[in-house]
């Protein structure tokens, strides 16, 4: 199958590249495909977007999106693209439908199959009880989901979404997902960036792992975590307990990523149940008790910090 | 033409918000309205002015005054756009690239027409009373529209630069203020020290004040700066200044707007 979204190179400075926002980031995402860009805040996510949605040159480096290059023909590509920021891009002060008859006269659809498209895209997304109230009083969920509503109008054949449930809670959460998987099953190719492992092992079918900007890491979610090998041991000791633990664990295989906070030392090991007895006999014989101990499927979390060095949710300054 | 269309649906937009929160309207309408009051009545009895008595002065400063704050609307109109991303999402949409910016001002231009109907209004239940014929008139008001248009794109400007509505605000009085009280629009310039005579006399605001108080049949007195060409011409020199704004603002503007982002 074809590739609907390709970069290459893509370099992006700020304040006269003292600051490398992109620094030659190369994807590519097959048509009718979910790719998930995973990485810390200030990683480049939103850049890569900006560029690939034609908001932002890049200061070298191609991209194109459905076949068309995104810096010669920006025009062509907003016909195809659908975007939805960080935050609701929609005017407060005017209510749900007024936005979604807006922007439909914006995509040049006629009176009519303005308004027809915005009570269907209100009915799918379950908005049709507060389409004629002001955006102002929706609820942080409603807004995105009237946000990513502006972006289907034209039913666009790229779909872009920025962090599409970052500040939503837990049931706003879920439902973004929902709505999303349903997009997905329609066969929109969709690129969404996200801070959130979880988010991006239920919707991606594909993750690209980005770090200063760039992609460190490709694959699905399991061979991501096959690729910093097997399961993990994760012992929990008492504070006092923490440097005697780590050179009992140490012998064992591996390095040994410590948790000061929780009080935990994990390794990654190949053959676990083996390594689990050896650990424990290890630790008996200097006197170490143990609190828990667990053999652990790595999970994105582990991936990424084996990758980056650092934990994905963790505010990184650029 | 769909630079029109998308602009004209821009403007139908703030036409929509000021239904839907109808306070902005009434605010920005009483404003003015109580500058002619205040300036009526408080001021009116102190300041000399030949010819008439103070209202036939004071009505074309305070038009001019008013419509020169289109800059503040504009600009922060944007910012707030700006800063809740809608300028991003109207940047990836196919269509022309100044017609957001363009609906915008077109909005201001006719919230300055309500405006100015609603002062006009005031103005005569005050004792303004225009000598000129009605061509005349409809020529000043057509004029004072005009400038407001202008200014609305140095706004545009300041809108996109600063990104936030807070500090476009503040920026703009302090460039808008000065501007319109170094000037003839409230008190004649024969009183100020001569230096400041010769600002004032080169400051649009008083060219645009001496051009409507021509229109509107009053005649303009000036200090030392009478013979200068400014002082003349008053019209002319207006209608230059509003040429030189809109070609410097309109290019840099819509530039700014191909640029733009909300980080």
């Amino acid at each position: 199958m074809a590739d609907t979204i390709i970069a290459e190179d893509l370099v992006k400075t700020y304040r006269n590249g003292e600051v490398r926002a992109l620094d030659g980031l190369n994807l590519s995402v097959p048509e009718g495909s979910v790719l998930g860009i995973l990485g810390p805040n200030g990683a480049g996510k939103t850049t890569c977007v900006r560029v690939l949605s034609t908001l932002l040159t890049p200061d070298s480096g191609r991209a194109t999106v459905a076949g068309i290059d995104v810096i010669k023909h920006p025009d062509q590509v907003r016909e195809v693209i659908g975007l939805s920021g960080q935050y609701a891009a929609v005017d407060e002060t005017l209510t749900g439908w007024d936005n979604l008859v807006m922007f439909g006269r914006l995509y040049h659809l006629g009176k009519k199959s303005a308004i027809a498209r915005a009570d269907e895209l209100l009915e799918q997304f379950r908005l049709t009880d507060s389409a004629k109230r002001p955006i102002k009083t929706y609820s942080g969920g409603m807004r995105r989901r009237l946000d990513l509503a502006a972006s289907l109008i034209v039913r666009p054949k790229v779909l872009f979404l920025d962090e599409p449930t970052t500040g939503l809670d837990p049931r706003g959460r879920i439902d973004m997902w929902n709505v999303i998987s349903g997009l997905v099953s329609e066969g929109v190719t969709l690129l969404l960036t996200t801070q959130y492992l979880e988010e991006a092992d239920q919707l991606a079918d594909s993750i690209a792992v980005v770090d200063h900007g760039k992609v460190i890491a490709r694959g699905t979610a399991d061979e991501l975590k096959d690729q910093i090998g097997g399961d993990r041991l994760e012992v929990s000791v008492h504070v006092d307990d923490m440097n005697v633990a780590a050179e009992v664990l140490a012998r064992l295989g591996g390095e040994v990523h410590r948790d000061e906070g929780l009080h935990r030392l994990s390794i990654g090991v190949t053959n676990g149940s083996a390594v689990l007895t050896e650990a424990v006999r290890g630790l008996d014989a200097v006197g170490v008790k143990i609190l828990d101990l667990a053999l652990k499927r790595p999970s994105l979390d582990d991936v990424f910090l084996s990758l980056t060095g650092h934990a994905a949710e963790e505010e990184v300054q650029s | 033409m769909s630079v029109i269309h998308d602009g004209l649906i821009i403007t139908k937009r703030q036409l929509l918000q000021l239904s839907r929160v109808p306070e902005v309207l009434i605010f920005s309408t009483i404003q003015p309205v109580m500058f002619v009051l205040l300036f009526r009545f408080v001021f009116g009895g102190s300041i000399e002015t030949a010819g008439g008595d103070y209202v036939q002065f004071l009505m074309p400063g305070i038009f001019v005054q008013t419509v020169s704050f289109t800059l503040a609307g504009t600009a922060v109109g944007l910012a707030e756009d700006m800063t809740k991303g809608l300028i991003d999402r109207f940047r990836s949409l196919p269509i022309a690239r100044s017609a957001v910016v363009l609906g915008r001002t077109l909005g201001d231009a006719t919230l300055n027409v309500v405006v100015l109907l609603v002062m006009g209004v005031a103005g005569f239940v005050v004792g303004w009373r225009p000598t000129s014929g009605g061509l005349s008139i409809a020529a000043g008001f057509l004029l004072l529209l005009s400038f407001g248009y202008a200014m609305s794109w140095i706004g545009v400007f300041v809108g996109l630069s600063v990104r936030d509505s807070r500090a476009a605000n503040g920026l703009v009085f302090i460039i808008v203020f000065p501007m319109t009280f170094l000037s003839n629009a409230f008190a004649p310039t024969s009183n100020m020290p001569t230096v400041l005579q010769y600002v004032a006399e080169w400051n649009p605001v008083s060219t645009m004040v001496a051009g409507c108080r021509e229109l509107f049949g009053l005649p303009n007195v000036f200090g030392v700066t009478a013979n200068s060409w400014p002082s003349q011409n008053p019209l002319e020199m207006s209608l230059i200044y509003m040429l030189i704004i809109m070609s410097v603002f309109v290019p840099f503007s819509i530039r700014k707007y191909m640029k733009a982002s909300a980080r």
